[in-house]
């Protein structure tokens, strides 16, 4: 691992019950990059960012994050640990019982003694930070799914982390809310100093944004490198994801049975 | 013939293994719930807004249920005694039968439905929709801040409400015997005075309703924690919750008594 690298995964595998996920992923997250993940939907890209925030451990394989192995560190470790981590939800996991005040003042409560005031001002900067600042007092039922997503990442921020986690930061999103997104997720990265991984299968905006790209297929990473490089590539998986294609390495169709077997017609006929 | 015997006996022992293990599970989960309790006992006052959200919303159904159970045994207890010639000893039929058995029951079953099926669909939904996980990646433990609240919430909020049921319940007995039929009102609180022990009754009484806050509270949690992230997956678990917590409290119960039986 090289000192400029804050995560390393090292032969990791992992499995739900009996259905392997991850079968062997060696994967390094430089200091201060933003790095995209992306693969088929249901090919363990989350998992990934579940490992490294230590919810599940690996069965095989070793995630240091900061040079310490995260699966080994007691629960009062890693705990310490996560303060410095902020995760940003597939649809925002904001707490519905509280305002979006509420929300992002979370964190600050919880791990903090400020006193109210400046919970409120670094709570208005958050906001500020992702454009809702005006927002503060409403709901979240009351919000686009665009907007939860910004305040969710204003929340996922409130601790000034050194690594933020996003979990498919542009699904459901319409093209105005996704570049905004995008964009928040670069400068936000770059104001704070943090690290940013990007779990996602949106190619256009993140090969705008991202420093570096993993391609996760089937448990394992079959490409790497930067867009560019990869734009360039002319590995098939990379060429049909980058470009959308219905044929190529990844079949379009889930496995099964012989097509006759299941019309219930007999080999005889 | 063979093949569905040993299907037969496959399923039944998948049905074992799945019992023991979602136990072990939920004993697991109960005893995380319980030691991590420090957060409850720093601030109090997540467990005063969890005694709001159980118990004092819980109050309507239990004072109303209460006040309906204590004039039906003010009549049926009127109408036995009466036989025997021994009607001013209504008084304390209806307030044993309150303290020592449906006090604690018909509170704790109310309890089950009203407060037990709404912990475990806040539960299930903020797993559901990921707001647990969330806590979690906050390094706020859930355990801590949210479920072991909720815990000691119910554990004291269920006690409280047992003991507004059978006053209620007692007040019920004297509306109908003493205002309506005419029992005579010093015979009735006299008797009961008498008759009631603090140690033998009340406290056991006590004993039972703190027992069957633990239990329903606890498989609230669980069944909340436990439940599939969808729809469906929520609503069974606000069934089985109300269904489990019924057949614990049961038998719970039972196995209470027993253990307080004197036979004097």
């Amino acid at each position: 691992m090289s000192a400029e690298d804050l995560i390393e995964l090292r032969g990791v595998q992992f499995s739900y019950d009996a259905r392997a996920v991850l079968t062997g992923i060696d994967m390094a997250i430089p200091r201060g990059k933003v790095v995209a993940i992306m693969g088929l939907s249901g090919s363990g890209k989350t998992t990934i960012l579940r490992l490294i925030g230590g919810q599940v451990k690996p069965d095989r394989g070793s995630i240091t994050v900061e040079g310490r192995r995260i699966h080994d560190l007691s629960h009062r470790e890693l705990y310490a640990l996560r303060r410095r981590m902020g995760m940003l939800f597939q649809f925002g996991a904001l707490f519905t019982d509280y305002s979006v005040f509420e929300n992002v003042a979370f964190p600050l409560r919880e791990h903090t003694q400020f006193p109210e005031p400046l919970i409120r001002d670094l709570v208005m900067m958050k906001l500020n930070a992702v454009g809702l600042r005006g927002a503060a007092q409403l709901r979240p039922e009351a919000l686009s799914g665009g907007m939860a997503r910004r305040v969710a990442l204003a929340r996922a921020i409130a601790l000034d982390p050194m690594l933020i986690m996003y979990d498919e930061p542009f699904t459901g999103l319409d093209p105005i809310s996704t570049g905004v997104i995008a964009n928040l997720i670069r400068r936000l990265n770059d104001a704070l100093g943090a690290t940013s991984i990007v779990v996602t299968h949106d190619v256009e905006e993140s090969f705008k944004i991202v420093d570096y790209i993993y391609f996760v297929s089937a448990g394992t990473i079959v490409a790497q490198g930067t867009p560019d490089s990869l734009s360039q590539s002319n590995e098939p998986f990379v060429r049909q994801f980058v470009l959308g294609q219905t044929d190529g390495p990844v079949p379009f169709h889930y496995p099964a049975q012989a097509y006759a077997d299941d019309l219930g017609l007999g080999r005889g006929l | 013939m063979i093949g569905a015997l040993d299907r037969g006996l496959r399923h039944v022992g998948h049905i074992v293994v799945d019992g023991v293990w979602k136990l072990g599970v939920a004993s697991r989960f109960s005893w995380f719930v319980v030691i991590r309790s420090a957060q409850s006992i720093r601030r109090f006052q997540l467990v005063l807004n969890e005694i709001y959200f159980t118990g004092t919303l819980s109050l309507i159904i239990i004072i109303v249920s209460g006040l309906f159970v204590g004039l039906v045994l003010g009549l049926q207890g009127y109408e036995t005694l009466k036989r025997y010639g021994s009607a001013e000893a209504l008084g304390t039929l209806v307030a044993l039968a309150l303290v020592r058995e449906l006090g604690p029951v018909v509170s704790a079953l109310l309890f089950a439905s009203r407060a037990g099926s709404a912990v475990t669909a806040k539960i299930g939904i903020m797993k559901a929709t990921e707001q647990l996980s969330a806590m979690e990646m906050m390094a706020v433990d859930p355990f801590a801040r949210v479920l072991s609240p909720i815990f000691w919430g119910g554990v004291i909020s269920m006690p409280l409400l047992a003991a507004i049921f059978s006053a209620v319940g007692v007040f019920g007995g004297y509306l109908i015997g003493v205002v309506i039929i005419g029992v005579d009102s010093g015979a009735f609180w006299s008797q009961m005075q008498a008759n009631v022990d603090l140690r033998e009754d009340i406290l056991n009484g006590l004993i039972k309703s703190v027992v069957f806050g633990v239990a329903v509270t606890l498989i609230a949690l669980f069944e909340g924690y436990d439940a599939p992230p969808t729809a469906e997956g929520v609503s069974y678990a606000v069934t089985r919750t109300v269904v489990t917590s019924a057949l614990a409290i049961l038998a719970l119960d039972f196995v209470l008594t027993s253990f307080m039986f004197t036979g004097v």
